[in-house]
C-alpha cells in the first residue's frame, strides 16, 4: 500500500478518456492479447502437452500401459521405469501418459453438452421469465442444494459408469450451473432498449433470443465453458477416484491413485503422487487459461 | 504567465493571495501504453469569494481538472507539467499530512450522483458528523453541529434525517446532504461538479438557489464545472471554456456569453435554442466534424479542423491567449472576426404548416397504468386523454415520475395498459401489446430511444440494424433494399462506409442518427421521440434536432417529443402536453402554454429553468419534493407544493378536470383561467 | 423484513419438500431389490419376498413417500440395509464427525481467504493481487483426494509431522483430535479459499472505485480509515452469502476427504451406503446434506438482509 500515493486506488480510466467522440478504434483482437499474457501462455502449454498425450499417448509412451511385469511390482523410479511401478507392475510414467486421454475426452464432450443445454435453457428463462421461471429456478434450486459430485456419483451408480454414461450424467448435472449464470446475464440485456426495438419489428421470441440476446450472452457462455471445463476435470477424476469413473484396466488417473493410495503408509509414493501432479497440473493449466480469458474478454 | 487579470468580487474575503491559481497545467492519462495529454496548458485563477464556471463537452477535461486539484487523478493519471496552488500552498508537493489537512479544511467536493456519493451502510448524520470529528470535535458535539449544518441546507425536519439511510433520501435531499457535509468545514474552495445534472428542473432550481446563498454566506470560492451554459451563466461570475483539454476562452461570464470571442464559444451558443426561437424561424446552427480523438495534439489551434474561418497561421502553431478586454482571454488569432462568424447550416427551412385533418391521428382515451399489486400499488399513469394531429409535433414535458416515459411505452405496446385504456391508430383500436398488432400498425408507430448504446444492439453492424426494419416492415429485399438503405443512410448524414461498424465504434451523435434511420426505416407515420438528445453533447445535440426537423418536413411525420428540456421543447414543438405524476395538467398550442396564462406547474417549470438569455420572470419557489406516485396527494396531485393554491379547500378535495379554457387550450386547475391572468401578470414586462 | 424471512422461509420449506420428492424417486430409479440385498445371493427366493413384503417395498410408491416422509418427520429413518439397524444413529453420529471436520476448515478458511481476497483488492493488478487471485483459482480446482495425496505423502509418510488417517481412536482428548483432523481439513481449506477470496476481492475492489470511496478520501481521512470504516463493511456483505453457498462443495469435498483418510463422517457414510446399495441410509444420508446446505443459506440470506440497510428499512431506494 503506496504512502504518497493518495489518489484514487485503482487505475480506472477517466471520464475524458473513455470520451464519447471517436473516429473508428482500432482494437487489438481478442486472441492477441491473450498471447501476450504469460498466465495464458503457460497454461496453454501445459494444456497442449496433455492434448498430444491424449490423442499420441499410445505411440509416445515407453511401455505398454496394462503390461503386468509381476516380477517387479512397487518398483521406485529409475532408468527404466522413470515413475517407477505399480503394485501390478505396470509403467507408472506409460499410465500417467495415456491416462490423460479418457478424462479429456469426458470433460469436454461433458462440457459441451452441458453449455449447450444450459445456454437454451438460461436464455429460455431468463428471456420469458414469469412462471416458468419460477418453477424451474425451484427445481433447480433444490437439486442445486447437493453438491455437484453427489449427484453425478448418485447417478452413475445408478446406471453404471461408461464412457457415454459419464458424459451425459456430467453434461446434465453441469446444465443448471450454467443456465444459472446464462439467465443472469440475459437478466441485464433484457433491461435494454433494443429488445424493445425487436419486439416493434414483430419479431418472435425464438428469434430474439437467438439472433439478438445470444451473441450479446456469448462472451458469458465461453468464460462458463471454459470454467466448467476445469470442474468438469475435477468430477471425473473425484468420480474415478471413488470408483464410479472410468473403469480399468483403462488408465486413468483417479482410478489409479484408488488402487494405489493404500501402499502409501508402506512408502511407495511414486504411484500416488505422479498421477496427482498430472491432475493437478491439467487442472492449473485450465485455469490459467479461463482466468485469463476472463481477464481479456472483461476490460 | 497568466494571461487574465483576476478582478476579485467586491465582497472578497480573501487577501491579495488567489484562492486557486492554475499555471499552464497539463495532466497526461497513460492509456494502453500511450499517453494522452488531457490538459493542456490551462491557466485560470479564481479569487476569494468568487465563482469561477468550467464549462465544456464531453472530453473537453472539465473532471479532470477539479480531480488534478484535489490530488485524486487516478493511478494511470500524473500532472505532466504546470502548477497548482490552492491559498497559496502547492497540493502536488504535499505531504499525506499535509494533503490531507487540504481536502478536510481547505477543498471541498460535491458530484453529481449525490445517491452514490454517500456511503449506504452509514447513517446519513454520521456522515456529515465524521467531517466535524476530522476537525477535532468530540463526537456529540459533531453530531449536534451536523443536524445544525443540515438546517442550514433547508432540509426539513433534520433530526430524522440525521437517523436515515442514504437510500431514504430522494435525490434532492441526498444532495443538499453531500453539500452540508462539504461546507461543513468551512472550505476556501468548493468544486462543484456537474451537481445538479441527475436532479429534476424544480429540485435543481432548489439546489442552485441554496448554493447561491450558502456560498455568499460564508464567502467561499467556488469553481462550478457543468456542460449546461445556462446553468453556469445563472451560477457564475466568470466562466472559462474547455475544448478538447484546452482553456480557448476566459472572461466574465455575462460578457462570455453576450459576446463571445471565440468561434467555438460562438458555434456552442448558436446550437442552444434560445428562447423565443422556433423551428419555424430556421435551422440552429452546428459545429461541423468531431472532437478530436484524446491524445491526438494538431500543429497548430485545436479547433482550427472545424472552424469556419481558420487560416494558414491557425494551422500552423497554437495561438497564445489574446487579451481581448477587461478581465478576458481567447485563444483565437482571429478573434475580431467572432462577432459576424458564418453559419456552418444554412438558416432556411421549408416547414410546410401543419395540415388540419378531420381526425386525429392517435388517440388515447383513459389510458392508465398501474404498477403492482393491491396494497402497493403505483400509478404511474392515471386517465391521460390525448390526442396526436397529423403531421404536428407534440411536446410532451414532466418530471421524474411523471409518465411519461411510460406513456410513450404504453403507446408502442411494449407495456400494458390497465383494462379500460383505449389507444386509437386513424380511428382503429390498437392492441395493448405489440406481439398482437399488425404489420402495418407495427410499422406506423416507431421510437427514437434516449439512450443509443441501450437501444442498438451492439453485436450487430449498422448495415443489419437498418436492414432489419426495411425487410421486416417495409418488405423490401434485395436490390431495392439495398436502395432504400443507401437513401436512408444519406438522409441521416452517414457515408455508406460506416455501414460495416458496430456501434460501438460509433459516437453518440452517430449512433443516435443510426436510431433514428432504423425508426424511419419503416415509412412510420408517427415516430415516439423519447428523450433523443439527453445523451448527447450540446454541439451534436443541434445536429439531431435539426435532421429530426428536415426528415418530419420531409416524410410528414407526427413526432411524440418527449424531454425534460424546456428549452427544446419550446424550439420544435407545435403543441405542448405537460404532466404531473400522472396526470395531464395542461395541453395547448406551445406558444399560448409557454407565454401564459398556464397552470401553475407549468408556470413553476418555466420558473425554474435556467436560461442563457439573462432577464427571467420572477422564480417560483416550489416547497417541498415531487410526491412519490405511490402516495398520491388527494384531490389536485399539484396542491401540496402549488403556490396559487386555493384557500377554499377545493384544490386539496377535489381533482380538477381536464376542461378546455380557450380554443385547444386544456388545463386541469381549479383557478378561473381570467384569475391565472391576473395572477401570473401576462401580457406585462417580465 | 419479517414478511421477507417469512416468505423465505416458505420457500426453503417448499424446495426441501421438492428435494425429498427427487432423492426419494430418484432412489427408486436405482436397481436392486432390497430384500434381496439383505438377505445376500445365496437366500432363498420365499424368504427374500417375505422381506420385501415386511419392509413394504412392494407398495405403491406414493404409499412408500408417504410413510417415509412421516416417518423422517418423527426422526424415524428407516432401516439400513447394510447393518439391519435403524439408520438414524449412523447419520447422527456421522453427521457429528462431519461437522467437527467441516468447522475446522471453515475456521481456517473463512479469516483467510477474507484477508487474502482483501489484500488482493488493495494491491489490484500488482504481484501481490495477481500471485493471491491465481493461487487461489487453481486451489479452488484441484481434486480434494489430489491434494489429499500430496499432503500425505510429504507431510504424513515423508515428514511424519501429522498422522495419516483422520480418526484419533475413541475418548481421544481434543488436542489429540485436533491433530488428526488438521491434514484432512487442509484440502477442504484449499477448495474453498479461491471462492471466497474471489468475491471479497471483488466487493473490496467495488468499493474501492465507488464514489462513496471517493468522498470518504476527500474528506481528509487516513486511508486506513476510509478502508476500515467506509469499505470494509459494504465490501464483506456479499461474501457472507457465498460462504453458505460453498457449504455445498465443503460437502462434496467431505465425500472424498473422509473416504481418503478413512473417516467415518456423513460423507463416507453416503459413499458406502451407495456402493452397497442401501436405499434408506443413502436417501436419509443425502436429505441430511440437503437439509444442511439449506439451512445454512437460508441464515445466510437472513444475515445478509440483515446487515444491508437498503434491504431491512426498504425506502425511496
Amino acid at each position: 500500500m503506496s504512502g504518497v500515493d493518495l489518489g484514487s486506488p485503482t487505475p480506472a480510466e477517466a471520464p475524458e478518456v473513455i470520451a464519447a467522440h471517436t473516429a473508428i478504434r482500432r482494437a487489438m483482437p481478442p486472441w492477441r492479447l491473450l498471447l501476450r499474457r504469460p498466465t495464458f501462455l503457460a497454461g496453454a502449454v501445459i494444456l497442449l502437452f496433455w492434448v498430444v498425450c491424449a490423442i499420441f499417448g499410445t505411440v509416445i509412451a515407453p511401455h505398454s500401459p496394462t503390461a503386468q511385469q509381476l516380477l517387479a511390482t512397487n518398483s521406485p523410479p529409475s532408468a527404466a521405469h522413470w515413475f517407477g511401478t505399480d503394485q501390478l507392475g505396470r509403467d507408472v510414467l506409460s499410465r500417467v501418459i495415456v491416462g490423460s486421454r479418457e478424462i479429456l475426452l469426458i470433460a469436454v464432450a461433458a462440457t459441451i453438452l452441458g453449455t449447450i443445454l444450459g445456454t437454451a435453457l438460461g436464455l429460455v428463462m431468463g428471456y420469458f421469465g414469469g412462471i416458468f421461471d419460477i418453477l424451474i429456478g425451484r427445481v433447480v434450486e433444490a437439486v442445486l442444494a447437493l453438491p455437484v459430485a453427489i449427484v453425478a456419483f448418485l447417478f452413475i451408480v445408478a446406471v453404471g459408469p461408461s464412457t457415454l454414461t459419464l458424459i451425459v450424467v456430467i453434461g446434465f448435472v453441469f446444465t443448471p450451473l450454467i443456465a444459472r449464470t446464462v439467465r443472469s446475464a440475459v437478466l441485464v440485456e433484457s433491461q435494454l432498449d433494443y429488445l424493445s426495438s425487436a419486439r416493434l419489428l414483430g419479431e418472435k421470441p425464438a428469434h430474439i433470443m437467438a439472433v439478438e440476446v445470444l451473441p450479446n450472452v456469448l462472451p458469458v457462455v465461453l468464460v462458463e465453458f471454459t470454467v466448467r471445463i476445469g470442474y468438469a476435470v475435477f468430477t471425473v477424476a473425484t468420480l474415478s477416484f471413488l470408483g464410479f469413473g472410468v473403469q480399468p484396466p483403462t488408465p486413468d488417473w483417479g482410478a489409479d491413485i484408488a488402487a494405489n493410495y493404500g501402499v502409501l503408509p508402506a512408502g511407495y509414493w511414486w504411484e500416488t503422487l505422479f498421477p496427482a501432479l498430472a491432475i493437478a497440473s491439467l487442472v492449473v493449466a485450465v485455469n490459467l487459461v479461463t482466468d485469463s480469458i476472463e481477464q481479456v474478454l472483461s476490460s | 504567465m497568466t494571461a487574465a487579470d483576476t478582478t476579485a468580487a467586491p465582497d472578497a474575503a480573501g487577501g491579495t493571495l488567489p484562492t486557486v491559481a492554475v499555471e499552464h497545467l497539463d495532466v497526461t492519462y497513460r492509456v494502453r501504453g500511450q499517453d494522452r495529454r488531457a490538459l493542456r496548458d490551462v491557466s485560470f485563477e479564481i479569487g476569494g469569494g468568487e465563482s469561477y464556471g468550467l464549462v465544456g463537452e464531453s472530453g473537453s477535461g472539465k473532471s479532470t481538472m477539479a480531480l488534478a486539484l484535489t490530488r485524486y487523478l487516478p493511478r494511470n493519471g500524473r500532472v505532466s507539467a504546470g502548477t497548482i496552488r490552492i491559498n497559496g500552498a502547492d497540493p502536488l508537493a504535499m505531504g499525506n499530512a499535509a494533503l490531507r489537512d487540504l481536502r478536510a479544511r481547505t477543498v471541498s467536493m460535491v458530484y453529481q450522483e449525490p445517491g452514490r456519493a454517500l456511503n449506504p451502510s452509514i447513517k446519513v448524520g454520521r456522515q456529515v458528523a465524521e467531517v466535524y470529528e476530522i476537525a477535532g470535535l468530540g463526537h456529540t458535539q459533531a453530531l449536534e453541529r451536523a443536524e445544525g449544518m443540515l438546517r442550514k441546507v433547508q432540509i426539513s425536519d433534520p433530526h430524522r434525517v440525521m437517523d436515515r439511510y442514504p437510500h431514504e433520501l430522494s435525490g434532492g435531499m441526498a444532495q443538499r446532504a453531500v453539500i452540508a457535509m462539504a461546507l461543513a468545514a468551512e472550505p476556501s474552495l468548493l468544486i462543484l461538479d456537474e451537481p445538479t445534472t441527475a436532479l429534476d428542473a424544480t429540485v435543481e432550481a432548489e439546489v442552485l438557489d441554496l448554493i447561491a446563498g450558502l456560498r455568499e454566506e460564508f464567502a467561499t470560492s467556488v469553481l462550478f464545472i457543468s456542460h449546461n451554459l445556462a446553468v453556469i451563466a445563472k451560477m457564475c461570475d466568470r466562466v472559462g471554456v474547455l475544448y478538447a483539454g484546452e482553456l480557448i476562452e476566459e472572461g466574465p461570464a455575462r460578457e462570455v456569453f453576450d459576446h463571445p470571442r471565440h468561434p467555438y464559444t460562438v458555434g456552442l451558443l448558436r446550437c442552444i435554442p434560445r428562447r423565443g426561437q422556433r423551428k419555424d424561424h430556421g435551422r440552429l446552427d452546428t459545429i461541423p466534424g468531431f472532437l478530436p480523438t484524446p491524445g491526438d495534439e494538431p500543429k497548430g489551434c485545436i479547433f482550427a479542423p472545424r472552424c469556419p474561418i481558420a487560416e494558414d497561421q491557425c494551422r500552423e502553431a497554437p495561438p497564445p491567449a489574446f487579451p481581448v478586454g477587461d478581465g478576458r482571454t481567447s485563444r483565437c488569432y482571429l478573434h475580431e472576426q467572432t462577432e459576424d462568424l458564418p453559419r456552418n447550416t444554412p438558416v432556411n427551412l421549408d416547414i410546410p404548416p401543419v395540415r388540419d385533418a378531420e381526425r386525429p391521428v392517435v388517440q388515447l382515451e383513459r389510458l392508465s397504468k398501474t404498477f403492482g399489486s393491491r396494497g402497493e400499488e403505483v400509478k404511474a399513469l392515471v386517465g391521460v386523454d390525448l390526442s396526436l394531429e397529423r403531421g404536428e409535433t407534440l411536446g410532451l414535458v414532466g418530471e421524474s415520475g411523471s409518465g411519461k416515459t411510460t406513456l410513450a411505452r404504453a403507446l408502442l405496446g411494449l407495456i400494458p395498459p390497465d383494462e379500460g385504456s383505449v389507444i386509437d391508430l386513424d380511428g382503429e383500436r390498437l392492441a395493448a401489446d405489440a406481439r398482437r398488432r399488425t404489420r402495418d400498425q407495427l410499422k406506423a408507430l416507431q421510437i427514437v430511444f434516449q439512450n443509443p448504446d441501450s437501444a442498438l444492439n451492439r453485436r450487430h453492424s449498422v448495415r443489419r440494424l437498418i436492414s432489419a426494419p426495411l425487410s421486416r416492415l417495409a418488405g423490401l429485399s434485395g436490390a431495392r433494399l439495398r436502395e432504400r438503405l443507401t437513401d436512408l443512410v444519406r438522409s441521416v448524414r452517414m457515408e455508406d462506409r460506416q455501414l460495416s461498424l458496430r456501434p460501438s465504434q460509433l459516437s453518440g451523435g452517430l449512433k443516435q442518427r443510426v436510431a433514428i434511420a432504423r425508426a424511419f426505416a419503416g415509412g412510420p407515420r408517427i415516430v415516439v421521440c423519447d428523450e433523443p438528445t439527453s445523451a448527447l453533447d450540446v454541439s451534436v445535440q443541434a445536429a439531431i434536432l435539426n435532421l429530426l426537423v428536415d426528415l418530419q418536413a420531409k416524410e410528414q411525420v407526427t413526432y411524440l417529443f418527449i424531454s425534460h428540456d424546456l428549452g427544446l421543447v419550446r424550439y420544435l414543438s407545435d403543441r405542448i402536453a405537460v404532466l404531473y405524476l400522472g396526470r395531464i395538467m395542461e395541453v395547448g398550442p406551445a406558444e399560448t402554454v409557454f407565454a401564459g396564462p398556464h397552470h401553475p406547474y407549468t408556470e413553476a417549470l418555466l420558473s425554474a429553468v435556467p436560461s442563457l438569455d439573462g432577464q427571467r420572470p420572477e422564480r417560483i419557489r416550489l416547497q417541498g419534493e415531487i410526491p412519490s406516485a405511490a402516495n398520491p396527494p388527494s384531490g389536485c396531485v399539484f396542491h401540496t407544493r402549488c403556490p396559487r393554491r386555493l384557500p377554499t379547500g377545493e384544490c386539496e378535495s377535489t381533482e380538477p378536470p381536464l376542461r378546455e379554457v380557450a380554443p385547444g387550450h386544456l388545463m386541469s386547475c381549479h383557478i378561473p383561467i381570467d384569475q391565472l391572468t391576473v395572477l401570473q401578470r401576462v401580457g406585462q414586462a417580465p | 423484513m419479517t414478511t421477507y424471512i417469512l416468505r423465505r422461509l416458505g420457500l426453503a420449506v417448499v424446495t426441501l419438500w421438492l428435494l425429498s420428492v427427487i432423492v426419494f424417486f430418484a432412489g427408486q430409479v436405482l436397481p436392486g431389490d432390497p430384500g434381496r440385498a439383505i438377505l445376500g445371493p445365496l437366500a432363498a427366493q420365499s424368504a427374500v419376498h417375505a422381506l420385501d413384503q415386511q419392509l413394504g417395498v412392494d407398495r405403491p410408491l406414493l404409499a412408500q413417500y408417504w410413510s417415509w416422509i412421516t416417518g423422517l418427520l418423527h426422526g424415524d429413518m428407516g432401516l439400513s440395509y447394510q447393518f439391519r439397524s435403524p439408520v438414524a444413529p449412523f447419520i447422527g453420529a456421522a453427521l457429528v464427525n462431519s461437522v467437527k471436520l467441516g468447522a475446522l476448515a471453515f475456521i481456517i478458511v473463512v479469516p483467510l481467504s477474507i484477508l487474502g481476497g482483501v489484500v488482493a483488492a488493495l494491491n489490484y493488478g500488482r504481484v501481490p493481487d495477481r500471485v493471491i487471485s491465481v493461487t487461489g483459482l487453481s486451489a479452488t480446482t484441484v481434486p480434494e483426494f489430489v491434494s489429499g495425496i500430496v499432503l500425505i505423502v510429504i507431510f504424513g509418510v515423508e515428514l511424519k509431522w501429522f498422522p495419516v488417517s483422520a480418526s484419533a481412536g475413541a475418548g481421544a482428548s481434543f488436542g489429540s483430535q485436533l491433530d488428526h483432523l488438521i491434514l484432512p481439513a487442509i484440502p477442504l481449506v484449499l477448495i474453498l479459499f479461491g471462492y471466497i477470496a474471489r468475491m471479497a476481492r471483488a466487493g473490496t475492489i467495488e468499493a474501492l472505485q465507488s464514489d462513496y470511496a471517493r468522498t470518504a478520501t476527500l474528506k481528509g481521512l487516513k486511508r486506513s480509515v476510509v478502508i476500515r470504516r467506509h469499505i470494509l463493511r459494504n465490501s464483506l456483505l456479499p461474501t457472507i452469502t457465498v460462504i453458505a453457498t460453498q457449504t455445498g462443495y465443503l460437502i462434496g469435498g467431505l465425500v472424498v476427504v473422509e473416504t481418503l483418510f478413512n473417516y467415518q463422517g456423513i460423507g463416507k457414510l453416503i459413499f458406502t451406503a451407495a456402493t452397497a446399495k442401501d436405499f434408506p441410509m443413502l436417501e436419509a444420508g443425502v436429505l441430511t446434506i440437503g437439509v444442511v446446505y439449506m439451512v445454512a443459506t437460508l441464515i445466510a440470506d437472513v444475515l445478509y438482509t440483515v446487515l444491508n440497510p437498503r434491504l431491512r428499512l426498504g425506502g425511496t431506494g
